[in-house]
């Protein structure tokens, strides 16, 4: 007898039918509610793309110009739908390709699907043309991976992906399929998949654990909350903004965590973190108890652990047991979904306000508002600032847009600068840390958000890293808003160049193109801001473009970013200038 | 803390490439596998993993998490060397000429419970099977004998408490309703 391994779905009436494996993997992503998918054609893969070609009315496929491209693009579509993105690629080059949007996915929880063609069956091992091992390679970098070799195992192959994908703490998953598989015919009868018996997605929630957290809350005098992006995974942001409520918690977000309650809020504390804000930092080192909401202490949000909230009780809301304790010992742990476990926690905790504690957060928000903001902001000062930028981009959005946000100090203006009011607005590669993410991501987040303003704010470092998606913009006519913010150098690498390597300025000066005349090549309007005066109309101008627009904006050669908590710093010995 | 040699125990399904996502954590990490076996375990269609590591507890908790993470990971267990009742199995191979005389040694394997499994005129292959140092004493003994191969399995053990696997398997048969 087979063992089962996976439940799936009842199907009604029988409707299989005997279809290609190719045709197989079309209909397995149809009955799994796709849409749309990213990716680039090759050898192969070519009998999926001839059944794409056969099913373009159903299922629309995006060229981007590199396979990078489509899993930052899936990436950038997931990240703002909240539905599973899709990737496909070709063997070899094209499955490699993929690395690092599934490195990235995996790192920041994004549901991926990626879907590779592999050589035939038969000459597997051999070495054979545009051969590779991309289970091997993809192994560590994500949630779960298989190769297909029969064809007969792609709906449950292809069922078990989305489940695995999209189901508990979510991740990227590589399904690699043989060319004869995709060749070979099957009977097809689609079954979603309900459950796996060696994978738990959502830990049972422990009554006990809530009981004892919500006495540690509910007795604290100082208690601060820190919520990640496992509050927006969860769809737990309306249940979370009435626990920030009626507590009166302050509470501060991780980089993915933002967005989740918006910015004004008047709860909303600010970042934590290496360039989070000053408030947040010094009193995580002050307050009595640390509520980590769906978050996972990450290095950059910490600094020194040996310094970090030693004097807290640390209550920890989290899904995936393997992050209880990894960085940060956790007085109360509470694992599961936090939709569940914060609904539990909200019947138990008292309501209070937290006054005085909260001055606290306000007086430190004055010192930083004098030292680092008000600078930023500055209109007098001779060269235009990245906060300047972002907060006219504020101005012309009212805080309804997505910000799709590259990696470096544009990054971090970006999120300490955006003004947010809802959910999924911020897409960003928060913990690899990946350039040429932006422009690919936001190509998929207007898609996933066709009725949403999406704005790439991106370095002229990392632009040029997935310059080449212009081209998809230019096929496709996605309306993407594209700002680069051009101080002609890796700002981020200088500014530690400049602080802890005696300003040795070593190969982080760029020699850029004429980026608008580039853009105008892909027949995308395009403009450029060199001085303060121009700004304004430049963004206006650019937000009212009905379709694709080019902005780059000429900004301060050597700002830093502030504050900042040096490398193996305490959070706390934060510094402003 | 103090770093001792730690047992971990991990069910999976049977499920090829596994092997290469858990040894990949234990990689990652750099800590050294001191052996590792895999094999049908006591559950129809299961593997068992057994794998030792000298590291310290903190390290194995975290490590155990990260496995038991892995989609095809039914549960993992880490346990001390007093919690389990261990083996492993050595060969020696070693020339007769220099061996044939030497009653010493002889009379040490007979000790030992060591085993000689061929003899030929040229050479002996002596088996051990006990736990790490009893294995590591043979060797200790045979070594000035010139041995010509040496080989030694990992460490299989089985704990001392249950393994609740087949419960865990029948929970989710049950809520899952598959018979």
């Amino acid at each position: 007898m087979e063992v089962k391994t996976a439940s799936f779905e009842k199907t009604s009436a029988d409707t299989s039918m005997t279809v290609s494996g190719a045709e197989a993997v079309i209909k397995c992503l149809l009955e799994e509610g796709v849409e749309t998918i990213y990716g680039y054609p090759g050898g192969a893969i070519m009998p999926v793309y001839d059944e794409l070609y056969k099913y373009q009315d159903k299922i629309h496929h995006v060229l981007t110009r590199h396979e990078q491209g489509a899993t930052h693009a899936a990436q950038g579509y997931a990240r703002v739908s909240g539905k599973v993105g899709v990737a496909m690629a070709t063997s070899g080059p094209g499955a490699t390709n993929l690395v690092t949007g599934i490195a990235d996915a995996q790192i920041d929880s994004t549901p991926l699907v990626c879907i590779t063609g592999q050589v035939g069956s038969h000459l597997l091992g051999s070495d054979a043309f545009q051969e590779t091992d991309i289970v091997g390679i993809s192994t560590p970098i994500t949630k779960w991976n298989y190769q297909v070799t029969r064809a007969e195992e792609i709906p449950e192959v292809i069922a078990k992906a989305f489940y695995i994908a999209k189901s508990g703490r979510p991740g990227p998953v590589l399904v690699d399929i043989t060319k004869d598989a995709q060749f070979a015919s099957l009977e097809f009868n689609y079954k979603k998949c309900s459950g796996i018996r060696s994978y738990k997605a959502n830990p049972e929630v422990d009554l006990i654990q809530i009981e004892k957290a919500a006495e540690a809350i509910n007795s604290a005098k100082k208690p601060m909350i820190v919520f990640g992006q496992g509050v927006i995974l969860g769809g737990a942001e309306e249940l979370f903004k009435e626990f920030v409520e009626k507590t009166g918690i302050p509470a501060a977000w991780t980089i993915l965590g933002l967005s989740a309650l918006p910015t004004k809020h008047p709860l909303n504390v600010g970042m934590v973190g290496m360039h989070g804000n000053y408030g947040p930092n010094i009193l995580t080192n002050e307050c009595d108890v640390l509520i980590a909401i769906g978050m996972r202490f990450d290095d950059r949000v910490t600094g020194n652990l040996d310094h970090y909230a030693k004097q807290a009780k640390v209550v920890h809301l989290e899904i995936d047991p393997a992050e209880i304790n990894k960085n940060v010992y956790a007085d109360f742990p509470v694992l599961g979904n936090v939709k569940e476990t914060l609904k539990a926690l909200m019947e138990l905790v008292k309501p209070n306000s937290h006054k005085e504690w909260h001055n606290r957060f306000k007086e430190l928000y004055k010192t930083e508002y004098k030292k680092v903001i008000s600078r930023n902001l500055d209109v007098n000062k001779q060269d235009l600032g990245m906060a300047e930028v972002i907060q006219e981009i504020n101005i012309n959005t009212e805080g309804k847009a997505v910000i799709v946000s590259d990696v470096g100090q544009h990054q971090m203006a970006a999120c300490r600068y955006s003004d947010f009011t809802q959910t999924r607005s911020n897409v960003t590669s928060g913990g690899l840390g990946t350039m040429g993410f932006a422009l690919p991501a936001a190509i998929g987040a207007k898609m996933g958000a066709p009725e949403r303003e999406v704005v790439a704010v991106i370095g002229d470092g990392g632009y040029q890293m997935t310059i080449q998606e212009l081209g998809t913009i230019f096929q496709t006519k996605v309306p993407v808003k594209i700002v680069i913010l051009n101080n002609g150098f890796l700002g981020m690498v200088r500014q530690w160049q400049q602080l802890f390597f005696d300003r040795r300025y070593a190969s982080t000066e760029m020699t850029n193109p004429d980026f608008v005349t580039i853009a105008k090549g892909y027949h995308i309007e395009a403009n450029r801001v060199t001085d303060r005066t121009q700004l304004k109309d430049a963004v206006k101008a650019m937000i009212d473009h009905d379709g694709p627009y080019f902005l780059e904006v000429k900004v301060e050669q050597e700002e830093n970013v502030f504050p900042m908590v040096p490398t193996g710093a305490s959070v706390s010995d934060i510094i402003l200038e | 803390m103090e770093k001792k040699n730690f047992t971990v125990s991990i069910y999976t399904e049977n499920n090829l490439g596994l092997l290469s996502r858990i040894a990949a954590i234990f990689l990652k990490r750099h800590i050294n596998i001191e052996s590792i076996t895999a094999s049908p375990s006591e559950v129809p269609e299961v593997m068992r993993f057994i794998i030792v590591v000298e590291v310290t507890e903190e390290q194995i908790k975290k490590i155990v998490g990260q496995i038991e993470k892995q989609i095809e990971v039914i549960k993992a267990f880490y346990h001390t060397a007093e919690e389990m009742i261990y083996q492993e199995t050595a060969l020696y191979k070693i020339k007769s000429s220099e061996f044939l005389d030497d009653l010493n040694v002889q009379a040490f394997i007979k000790a030992t419970n060591a085993r000689i499994v061929t003899v030929t005129p040229k050479f002996f292959v002596i088996e051990k099977t006990g736990k790490r140092n009893e294995v590591d004493e043979l060797y200790e003994t045979l070594k000035p004998y010139g041995l010509m191969q040496f080989v030694r399995s990992g460490t299989i053990a089985v704990t001392k408490n249950e393994m609740p696997i087949t419960g865990i398997l029948e929970k989710f048969n049950t809520t899952n309703s598959i018979s």
